[in-house]
């Protein structure tokens, strides 16, 4: 049997209804089928939109509201298409996982964008709109992404060290 | 009448006097920020170090920081908000990783008022900011860290300003460091923009911050 491939989008703890219903339409859904995806898993925190669960000829949606933790949906997904909220972002670059961030227009302006955006600049994620996510699936290349390392902490101890005189 | 005037002139010309004396001391402080040497405790080599928690990916990311330091840096004592119910737990569990791995795991908690609720207006944030000092000084008396390292949010404004000012007040050399969220690419917190000013070293973890904010200190991406 072939390993079932996942696509889990999140988008935290608040909403973002109009990321759960483009994600989960009829359109998204055979653009996933193409690219050999057979689950989609979403993640829809206090949402209003509830996508209609499909289970039929290998391919499934699913969704839930919220869990503890999304570490193991990240862990068995092959891509993830998530909100721009800094704790979903390093949590999937983390795991090594493809990762979509699409922003919601409806927030522009808050600092949660700064750090998805940059990390787009340097090219460890793609960045799309609810309006243009189909295009940037499409022309999805997982492996032109760049890895994320985390940061070096002994950088920040030696500093430390020295300022505080103990070397 | 006369010997009441002469008293109050000479309450009034003291006070006037001290109120110079804290202010050309706070101007020696600000000017030395960053350059002063520690002065060491009763414990040696040890360092105490107050820690504070500021919730979610906060606690998070300074966790990650304090794995990194030495034993030296003990006693911690973790600060928290008492809204905040994860970061006790995060705390424990990376404590008792400290203890399995053989390393020093002498640490205690205290917990404070939350000083500013996300999205709360400025304003109201000023009372609860207060509200939050009262529980944060006598705090900070106490327990009279060596170093206050802190990353943010709001709750850190109460503790940094008990700790500066047991330094205003001659007490202790308490040295402040602050650490940007990797989350700052092109704006500093509002904590972070008041804590420029009075840490003595704040640090940044991208370029595009050292620029705008000189005085900074930047490793590089440290989480």
């Amino acid at each position: 049997m072939k390993p079932k491939k996942t696509v889990f989008v999140t988008v935290g703890t608040t909403s973002f209804d109009a990321l759960v219903q483009v994600a989960s339409s009829r359109q998204l859904c055979q653009q996933f089928q193409a690219l050999g995806y057979s689950k989609v898993l979403l993640q829809i925190g206090r949402g209003v939109y509830e996508p209609e669960p499909v289970s039929k000829r290998g391919f499934t949606v699913e969704y839930y509201r919220y869990k503890d933790s999304i570490a193991e949906d990240i862990k068995n997904a092959s891509l993830i298409i998530s909100h721009a909220g800094a704790g979903s972002v390093l949590e999937s670059l983390g795991a090594g996982k493809p990762l979509i961030v699409v922003i919601n227009q409806l927030l522009m302006g808050n600092h949660q964008m700064e750090l998805a955006y940059q990390l787009y600049l340097d090219g460890h994620l793609l960045y799309a709109t609810c309006c243009n996510l189909l295009e940037v699936l499409s022309e999805l290349d997982t492996a032109k992404l760049k890895p994320f390392p985390p940061g070096d902490t002994s950088k920040f101890s030696n500093f430390l060290d020295k300022a505080m005189g103990l070397s | 009448m006369a010997a009441s005037m002469s008293g109050t002139t000479l309450a009034l010309g003291g006070a006037v006097f001290i109120v110079l004396l804290l202010f050309l001391r706070l101007v020696i402080i600000l000017r030395s920020l960053g350059r002063g040497k520690l002065s060491r405790g009763s414990n040696g080599t040890r360092l105490k170090v107050l820690v504070i928690a500021g919730s979610g990916g906060h606690t998070t990311e300074i966790l990650r920081l304090l794995g990194s330091l030495s034993d030296a840096y003990s006693p911690r004592v973790y600060v928290l908000a008492d809204t905040d119910k994860m970061s006790e737990e995060k705390i424990r569990t990376f404590e008792a990783g400290r203890e399995k791995d053989g390393r020093n795991s002498e640490f205690s908690l205290e917990r404070i008022p939350r000083s500013r609720e996300v999205r709360q207006s400025y304003i109201t944030s000023v009372a609860s900011t207060l509200y939050a000092a009262l529980y944060s000084f006598p705090l900070v008396f106490r327990h009279s860290p060596d170093l206050i390292l802190c990353n943010g949010p709001g709750t850190c404004i109460p503790i940094c300003a008990a700790g500066f000012s047991m330094r205003l007040l001659g007490l202790k050399a308490v040295q402040q460091v602050y650490v940007e969220s990797m989350c700052r690419v092109q704006t500093v917190s509002l904590s972070g923009q008041i804590m420029y000013y009075f840490a003595d070293h704040l640090i940044v973890q991208w370029q595009s911050l050292k620029e705008k904010y000189p005085k900074a200190v930047y490793l590089g991406r440290v989480v």
